[in-house]
């Protein structure tokens, strides 16, 4: 089987994977990295979000051995196990962002990638285009749009790389 | 998904020599319509021939009158080039407004015109435009390019290196999209060169994008919205399915078009 070596989380990860194995699949079941999810598996939902190299994509829609050296980072990058959330989590649930939390892993990861591209201030429009490719079947997406402002504006100044 | 030989080759000559070698073999860019294809079983290669790698198929450049983009070259990438801005917005626009921000990060404008997708946006521009397709074999004009549903000029062992766009005088693209897909369910790029105006529909045709002959005309003679108020496009070719029967992806061509020209003065 073919060998891939990359960075999860900022942890070096070398395994062997098919050529078919989903990016998502090498994370949930090799790395038990199960924070991402797979709502859809045909590209539609955004629940598998993951940054690759600094920018969001779908982790269904990209193979594990496309992602070759490359930087990835999950919902468990975000905040370490018992430290501060990161300010985009932490506004997820001050503003009820969230009911079942199906959909909030990738919400979160695409709305970090809109901070990043788009910066911290951003309008409804803004947020709620760059929310193009996620679904959410509970919140009706208010309290999301509203999180993500809200993190946003908390995330100025902290320049805090997601799992460097 | 069936499993398969994956190979990353680090330049054309080697991704050209798998190609020949494995009959069943396929290209891969951003695989954001390929992968979804394989896990439906519609297509099973034995061999996936990743172009990451490949040199020579990335960046973006203004060439006199032309700007050529690399086959890799994504559609955020295209969407937030400073020279795709300047020289010909109406593109970068249309490049923003694929798919979603994650589909843009990886889906590439070469995978979008060797697919010819009947509802893509980018075969719009390339024939309104007049531009160029490169392969590692030959330059293909937009008009001789698109073939039908899914189909192109494209040989089995070609490979889409870059395509090649003149600057319009001005241009503008218009997408209704399918609230759903976001695909088009008629979008509509026009544009004003220096010698003619040319106008292309994407989303609507049984065999893909096609032109409006009857609008170019009334466009060349004057370029305003109401040049072109009264030409209807016949239903007889257009789409009918779940999404919108014929007679409505025949009246949104026309609006769509009047908005793309209204948009195209707007934007000079
Ligand atoms: C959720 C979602 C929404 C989308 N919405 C839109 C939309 O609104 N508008 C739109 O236009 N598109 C849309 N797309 C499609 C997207 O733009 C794809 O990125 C694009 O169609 C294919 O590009 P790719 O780089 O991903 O190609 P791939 O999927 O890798 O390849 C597509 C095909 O092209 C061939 N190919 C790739 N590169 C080359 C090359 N250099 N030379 C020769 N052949 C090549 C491959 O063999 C394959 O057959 C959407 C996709 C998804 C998943
Ligand atoms: S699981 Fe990847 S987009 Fe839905
Ligand atoms: S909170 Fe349940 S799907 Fe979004």
């Amino acid at each position: 089987m073919p060998k891939i070596t990359l960075t999860v989380n900022g942890r070096a990860v070398s395994t062997e994977v098919e050529g078919r194995t989903l990016l998502v699949e090498l994370l949930r079941e090799n790395l038990r990295l199960t924070g991402t999810h797979v709502g859809c598996d045909t590209s539609q939902c955004g629940c598998c979000v993951v940054h690759v190299n600094g920018k969001a994509v779908k982790a269904c829609t990209m193979l594990a051995l496309q992602a070759e050296g490359a930087r990835v980072v999950t919902i468990e990058g975000l905040a370490p196990d018992g430290a501060p959330l990161h300010p985009m989590q932490e506004a997820f649930r001050q503003n009820h962002g969230l009911q079942c939390g199906f959909c909030t892993p990738g919400m979160i990861m695409t709305a970090i990638d809109l901070v990043n591209r788009e910066g911290n201030d951003l309008d409804d429009s803004t947020i709620r285009e760059g929310l193009e490719g996620n679904l959410c079947r509970c919140t009706g997406y208010q309290n999301i749009v509203k999180s993500i402002a809200a993190g946003a504006r908390a995330m100025k100044g902290k320049k805090r790389p997601a799992a460097a | 998904m069936y499993n398969f030989n994956y190979h990353r080759p680090k330049d054309l000559a080697a991704a050209a020599a798998l190609l020949q070698a494995n009959e069943n073999a396929k290209l891969m860019a951003g695989g954001q319509t390929l992968i979804p294809t394989l896990k439906q079983r519609l297509a099973s290669p034995s061999d996936l021939i990743d172009l990451s790698d490949v040199d020579g198929l990335s960046g973006i450049e203004r060439k006199g009158k032309h700007v050529q983009i690399g086959a890799m070259v994504t559609h955020a990438e295209v969407a937030a080039s400073a020279v795709v801005r300047r020289a010909i917005p109406s593109l970068a626009e249309l490049a923003e407004g694929i798919g979603d921000p994650a589909v843009r990060h990886r889906g590439t404008i070469g995978g979008s015109v060797a697919n010819n997708d009947p509802a893509a946006d980018y075969p719009a521009a390339v024939l309104a435009l007049g531009a160029s397709i490169f392969t590692n074999k030959r330059e293909i004009s937009a008009d001789d390019f698109f073939k039908g549903l899914f189909e192109t000029a494209l040989e089995p062992d070609e490979i889409v290196t870059s395509v090649c766009f003149p600057v319009p005088v001005k241009a503008a693209y218009m997408k209704f999209p399918n609230p759903a897909s976001r695909y088009a369910l008629a979008g509509v790029f026009v544009a004003k060169r220096a010698k003619d105006v040319r106008v292309a529909v994407t989303g609507a045709g049984e065999s893909g994008v096609f032109r409006v002959p009857a609008m170019e005309r009334a466009l060349d003679k004057k370029f305003a919205a109401k040049s072109i108020e009264s030409i209807k496009v016949g239903e007889e070719g257009l789409v009918s399915d779940l999404h919108a029967q014929a007679d409505y992806r025949a009246h949104l061509i026309g609006v769509m078009a009047r908005r793309a020209v209204e948009a195209a003065l707007k934007a000079t």
